[in-house]
């Protein structure tokens, strides 16, 4: 068995050590860093989002464990979030619509991480702007929402429709949502602003950090966008269709 | 074993293990022009994939949140609901995560260390459903609800 000669390990294309196991363990053994791929902003933004996706796990389990304890009946989203559109009761819409839009939102920010790297910078900056403008629409239309649940007497500690969490859990969940959309919306703004200006061109130092900025910016910024919308994806399935 | 041992070794040592200390733009190492020679095009200028694509995908994830909106609006029930929305809702996310998020271009070494981790919920997600079914139990049996 040990006649096999090892050498042919040696022409281990680039290909196979990028995505086989020995690769990884040459990477993580390897000298200075692990992310070979990834720079450090990028892997950073990647670790910040695992520790988000801890955060709303525990969320949904909390949600799951109160809806599991109780023993009122948990209130219909199906018809809860229903409207009403030309006389006609269509059940969970406003929540369709929703997903929708923030799907959209994902395919232009995806489009507009192009662009940048392409250093079509108009086109990456008005693409980065109706991904905001989608995301804007989203908080709209979550303020629509709750403002209709609030006024149907949906409140954190009880709700007229069944089991008390269900309101607590609602707002939690949602609302925390909502502020990544928001805080997302708003850096949105501020990179397509730059990228616009073409700072990542002529080296403008951020008003942040100070440091120089490079268009990879673009895509850490489409990670943590795509991650709102991955998150809203479980919140569709778990809270809404459950 | 021994032999396994010590090709992992001959890769970690080798003159194209050598390759992946080198990388991007930032690194001044030794070997930094035969590293970059080596990249491909598109690994020099960042992730870069064709616009199909990401439409495809978009096209994917509409077809995807479609049918699990079906799901509610036909009022299945039971296990083919659960079932139908769970397999939704990981095909959404695969794709999320693998063409929006590239992770389908990143190293093994990135995608274990970012996806790995999150299925420690999974331990907690049981735990706690035992505990939510337990508290219900007691409830039924101390306040006969």
């Amino acid at each position: 068995m040990t006649a096999e000669p090892v050498t042919t390990e040696h022409v281990t294309t680039e290909l196979n050590l990028r995505s086989s196991l020995h690769g990884m363990v040459a990477d993580w053994s390897s000298d200075q860093r692990s992310f070979k791929s990834a720079s450090w902003g990028k892997a950073m933004m990647w670790i910040f989002l695992v520790s988000d996706t801890f955060v709303f796990s525990c969320f949904l389990i909390s949600y799951m464990t109160v809806r599991m304890s109780t023993t009122v009946e948990w209130p219909h989203p199906s018809e809860i979030f229903a409207l009403e559109i030309g006389g006609k009761k269509i059940p969970l819409i406003l929540i369709a619509i929703m997903t929708f839009d923030l799907i959209t939102s994902s395919g232009t920010m995806a489009m507009a991480v192009n662009f940048a790297y392409a250093r079509e910078r108009r086109k990456a900056a008005i693409l980065m702007l109706v991904t905001a403008f989608f995301g804007a629409a989203f908080v709209g239309m979550q303020a629509f929402e709750w403002t209709k649940l609030i006024h149907e007497g949906v409140r954190p500690w009880g709700n007229p429709f069944g089991a008390a969490q269900f309101g607590s859990s609602f707002f939690m969940i949602t609302g925390f949502h909502g502020f990544h959309v928001s805080i997302g919306v708003i850096f949105l703004l501020i990179v397509a602003r730059a990228v616009w200006r073409g700072d990542y061109d002529v080296g403008r130092r951020g008003f942040f950090t100070s440091r120089r900025g490079r268009y990879e910016i673009v895509e850490i910024m489409g990670l943590y966008w795509h991650f709102v919308d991955l998150v809203w994806v479980f919140i569709f399935a778990f809270f809404y269709l459950w | 074993m021994g032999l396994h041992l010590r090709i992992l070794l001959s890769v970690v040592t080798s003159p194209t293990g050598e390759l992946m200390t080198a990388t991007t733009e930032n690194t001044t190492h030794s070997h930094a022009p035969v590293a970059q020679a080596a990249q491909p095009a598109a690994q020099a200028h960042g992730q870069q994939h064709p616009i199909k694509l990401y439409l495809l995908v978009w096209g994917l994830l509409f077809f995807l949140s479609a049918c699990s909106y079906l799901v509610d609006y036909f009022d299945f029930q039971g296990y083919l609901r659960w079932f139908l929305i769970v397999v939704f809702m990981l095909l959404k996310a695969g794709l999320i995560v693998a063409v929006f998020m590239h992770m389908a271009w990143e190293r093994l070494a990135l995608v274990v260390a970012i996806l790995l981790p999150p299925l420690a919920v999974l331990v907690l997600m049981a735990m706690m459903a035992w505990e939510g079914d337990y508290t219900n139990y007691l409830r039924v049996i101390f306040f006969g609800a």
